[in-house]
């Protein structure tokens, strides 16, 4: 092989440039979302893991049944605590802190829901 | 033997054509016809008046007496106030991106079918307060694509969800009334110190809308839901002039004005039945 002493140590040199963020980062898995659950409230209106899977879901459900099909507009969770079934009126009135408790997830996932761009998130600098 | 193949080809040829299409088109005429009739066959409007009885459940209405919005001063911009604070309506100080759920318009304008030939000065000062007359047969619910404009089954009420709207303006061209408003503008701007341009005050407890949505007057679904009366109508307090109730009780407070007093309707030639009544 020609100009094998220059060769080798390049290929050196590119191995551990392409290599060094993840020795670097070794260990650790990042920031982890950790959104702040309200303090007062005793349960949220279905059941955590649901939550987290489907609150999309139920959000678009809740809209459908209220405005379209006359749903009621409250109802009761499993343990007897009545909410509005409405993300301003409901979901933000327990998690009133957007930045808090929606943003932890939504950024670390890389999503942009477009609910901001209507509805108005509690304590909105106004 | 070439020219009967000729022949055999344009026969078969057409009459592929009508089986295909002629039953499609008859359906779509078929359709066209029932939608736009409703099961209300002597529906014209204009001879009918007030309208035929709704098929809904309730029937919402408002009956505006414009005698007292005449005689007690600033009572409209109170209505159109109380409106557009609750609903946060952005307020973007030009005509052309002008947003309005509840206006005032002139006589000529929200009545252009009636004479003005030698009207009386009084009528022509009269402030007209209007807004969605959520019709009982309404057009822009027909022209929109999306269903994102669509009658409530229960109440009557037409009502908007902005969540589905493109932004197409069908509705607005389809509305003979002017009731609906499109956002050119973020409603939601906000200046170099932070503060919303266009909001004087956010009411957080109801959503605002985006850029390229249309909205209107929703009749305070939420609040009739909550067993409230609309807020322009709660604006009016012990005046009279605002009654608000259901049009298919026939002893409802709105029937029994509609039975003793003289009122008429904007455009009821156009067939689409409002229900808003004004007494002049
Ligand atoms: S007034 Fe216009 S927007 Fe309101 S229901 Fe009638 S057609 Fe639709
Ligand atoms: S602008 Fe929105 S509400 Fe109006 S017709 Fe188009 S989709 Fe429907
Ligand atoms: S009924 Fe409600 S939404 Fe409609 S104009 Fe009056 S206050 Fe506004």
């Amino acid at each position: 092989m020609y100009d094998k002493e220059k060769i080798i140590p390049g290929l050196i040199v590119f191995v551990l440039i392409a290599v060094f963020p993840i020795l670097y980062n070794r260990g650790n898995a990042g920031h982890i979302p950790n959104p702040e659950k309200p303090k007062a409230a005793r349960e949220c209106v279905r059941p955590v893991q649901d939550m987290r899977e489907s609150h999309m879901q139920l959000l678009i459900d809740w809209r459908t049944d209220v405005i379209r099909d006359n749903g009621a507009r409250y109802a009761t969770a499993a343990g007897g605590t009545r909410y509005a079934r409405s993300l301003q009126l409901g979901c933000m009135k327990c998690h009133d802190s957007k930045r808090k408790f929606c943003d932890e997830c939504h950024n670390y996932a890389a999503v942009k829901p477009y609910c901001w761009d209507c509805h108005i998130e509690p304590k909105e600098n106004m | 033997m070439d020219i009967k193949r000729r022949k055999f080809l344009k026969l078969a040829g057409l009459s592929a054509v009508a089986g295909i299409g002629a039953p499609s088109a008859f359906n779509m005429l078929l359709r066209g016809e029932v939608s736009a009739s409703e099961g209300k066959p002597s529906g014209h409007g204009g001879g009918e008046g007030h309208g035929a009885a709704s098929t809904t459940k309730y029937r919402y209405g408002i009956v505006i007496d414009v005698r007292k919005f005449a005689s007690i001063k600033g009572l409209a911009g109170k209505c159109i106030k109380a409106c557009h604070t609750i609903h946060n309506v952005p307020n973007y100080g030009n005509k052309k991106d002008e947003i309005k759920w509840v206006w005032v318009e002139s006589y000529e304008h929200a009545f252009p079918e009636h004479s003005q030939y030698k009207r009386n000065e009084r009528l022509h000062k009269l402030p007209i307060l209007t807004m969605c007359n959520h019709c009982d047969n309404p057009p822009c619910v027909r022209a929109c694509p999306t269903q994102a404009t669509f009658k409530n089954k229960e109440n009557g009420i037409i009502m908007m969800d902005y969540h589905r709207c493109i932004g197409c303006r069908f509705c607005m061209a389809a509305c003979p009334y002017g009731a609906r408003s499109f956002n050119w503008r973020n409603p939601r701007e906000k200046d170099s110190q932070g503060r919303y341009r266009f909001l004087e005050r956010i009411n957080p407890d109801y959503p605002c809308r985006m850029r390229g949505v249309v909205e209107k007057c929703t009749l305070c679904v939420e609040r009739i839901d909550r067993g409230q009366i609309p807020a322009c109508v709660e604006a009016t307090g012990n005046t009279g002039a605002m009654i608000f109730g259901d049009l298919n009780d026939p002893n409802s407070e709105i029937s029994r004005v509609l039975r003793e007093t003289f009122t008429i309707q904007r455009k009821p030639a156009v067939g689409t039945h409002p229900s808003l009544f004004y007494i002049i």
